[in-house]
């Protein structure tokens, strides 16, 4: 279980107020399960986030991933605690200069792996995990994006984390590869039991993928619900934001400084739809390797 | 253009390019040295850096603005009793080696700065959320990723320092811009100031055109 209790996050802004990207956020997200965390940008979903393994320390409640209390460790107590926390982000962030296979290996070298060889054996296990096996030796450069978010899923995997952490991954991607790369995703959680994390702004990734999911707005978490109900007939969430959310359309620009003002009205001018459709990705994972959208798009990257 | 003058300096042409090689292979090699842990302190310690310690960040950095800000005549000049000091004597090639370092670390430290201001964060990023301590994203992700940077700044300093050490002359220091100046400005041998501005225009395009070389092969960035 990880635990979110009365979590804070304020930052100093110079002269001004200061901002309060995370407003006294309780969350309890279930071992092995699936959580999305979805709203407008600049709703705090990444603060938040990165509120779970420390990244950015909250200034005020408790984080605690399974018995552990994270806010209560002292540095070196943290980054232990870190390498059973994997992340992964919208901008990949591997090291260019390094190989997919030492990408991948990094992670086991920070978590203590000493010997080379074993390093390099975990490391390319990982790799198999996400299909990437005849590129160990290439540069991030010379991959594709979502072949890159493969890389940095395997170099979280690597430590064989309890939690995987993801801040907007597929947002950088078409949505072929979207489907892929949440596959993946949804295949390491039946799998291995792994405590998945995402936060997005589509609505169409958590019905793709979600088991539970909260609605950020303003740093708060303004409703909680199961992504099961956006298949229910009727389902309506009980903010706007929700509403608008769960709504046909993806909002990809908005009107001015209202994003943020609260009271948000979808037919405001400046607020745009697209239809970006994500296929539901299986959670069942008796033969995850045979999906459909997992077969097509694999035959189309070799 | 007579021919038998330049034929005459040969001997002193000689020396003077085994002094700038003096000067220059032991005034950046310690830049480098002593600038790429300064660079980097600096970059960590800054607000907002992996360490951010503002106080003394402020003054390390000043102090390390002071020496830049310094004329390298100057500097060559005020800090003779510290080169009396550290090689015993103040003049002579040697002397001049001291001001030079002095000049390039701090010039260095804030090249390295910048090139791994440069990098952006999310490499450091990831490496933090896998638990990566300081030296360790230092060593394997900065240094890593800014190395072909860091080849491009040495270039840099190389360069500029080849054309410092012409001011040499000023304690006694020899070398070809040295050389230079005082054949074809004090002696009007102008044979031998073009000979000597001509190996100096050779050594700084081989110096330009192998770093240039070296900083594109260790860069991944663009595939091959
Ligand atoms: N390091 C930071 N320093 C100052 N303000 C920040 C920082 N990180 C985020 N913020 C602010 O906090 C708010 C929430 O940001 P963020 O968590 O990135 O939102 P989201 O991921 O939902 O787009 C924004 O107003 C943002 O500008
Ligand atoms: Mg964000």
């Amino acid at each position: 279980m990880i635990s979110l209790r009365r979590v804070s996050t304020t930052f100093a802004s110079g002269a001004k107020e200061p901002i309060v990207a995370v407003d006294d956020v309780s969350l309890e997200i279930p071992d092995g399960s699936i959580q999305g965390i979805i709203g407008f940008s600049g709703a705090g979903k990444s603060t938040l986030l990165r509120n779970i393994n420390l990244l950015e320390r909250p200034t005020a409640g408790q984080v605690w991933v399974g018995d552990t209390e994270l806010t209560g460790l002292n540095a070196e107590g943290l980054r232990r605690a870190r390498h059973q926390i994997g992340m992964i982000f919208q901008g990949f962030n591997l090291v260019n200069n390094l190989t997919v296979l030492q990408n991948v290996e990094l992670s086991l070298k920070f978590a203590g792996v000493k010997d080379k060889t074993q390093r390099r054996r975990r490391a390319a296990e990982a790799l198999e995990i996400v299909d990437i096996t005849d590129k160990t030796k290439n540069y991030p450069a010379q991959l594709s994006g979502g072949q890159k978010q493969r890389v940095a899923i395997a170099r979280a995997l690597a430590t064989k984390p309890q939690v995987l952490l993801c801040d907007e991954p597929t947002s950088a991607l078409d949505p072929f590869t979207t489907a892929t790369v949440l596959q993946y995703l949804a295949d390491i959680n039946t799998e291995f039991g792994i405590t998945v994390v995402i936060v997005t702004h589509e609505m169409e990734v958590i019905k793709a993928l979600a088991d539970n999911v909260a609605v950020m707005e303003q740093g708060r978490v303004v409703e909680k619900f199961a992504a099961a109900e956006l298949c229910r007939e009727g389902f309506a969430p009980t903010t706007s934001i929700g509403r608008y959310l769960v709504s046909d359309g993806i909002s990809v620009r908005r009107a001015g400084a209202e994003a943020s003002q609260g009271g948000f009205d979808p037919t405001a001018e400046g607020v745009q739809h697209y239809d970006r459709h994500v296929d539901p990705v299986r959670r069942d994972s008796a033969a995850p390797r045979e999906n459909k959208i997992f077969a097509a798009v694999e035959g189309g990257l070799r | 253009m007579s021919f038998d003058i330049i034929l005459d300096r040969l001997p002193e042409i000689n020396q003077a390019m085994l002094e700038t090689f003096a000067m220059i292979g032991v005034a950046i090699p310690l830049a480098v040295l002593l600038g790429t842990p300064l660079g980097i302190w600096l970059w960590s310690h800054a607000p907002g850096g992996l360490k951010p310690t503002p106080k003394s960040h402020a003054v390390v950095s000043a102090l390390v603005n002071m020496v830049r800000s310094f004329p390298f005549l100057i500097l060559l000049i005020a800090i003779i009793p510290f080169t009396r000091l550290i090689v015993g004597t103040s003049v002579g090639t040697a002397a001049v080696i001291v001001p030079l370092t002095i000049n390039a670390i701090p010039y260095f430290a804030r090249l390295v700065e910048q090139n791994i201001t440069q990098l952006g964060t999310g490499a450091v990023e990831a490496s933090r959320a896998m638990g990566a301590t300081r030296g360790q994203i230092i060593r394997n992700v900065l240094l890593v990723d800014a190395k072909p940077a860091i080849i491009g700044s040495i270039t840099i300093t190389t360069v500029s320092f080849i054309s410092y050490s012409a001011m040499s002359g000023l304690v006694g220091g020899g070398g070809i811009g040295d050389l230079a100046i005082r054949y074809g400005y004090y002696r009007y041998e102008t044979e031998t100031m073009i000979v000597a501005c001509v190996l100096m225009v050779i050594l700084v395009t081989v110096v330009q055109y192998s770093g240039t070389r070296a900083a594109r092969w260790t860069d991944k960035r663009v595939s091959a």
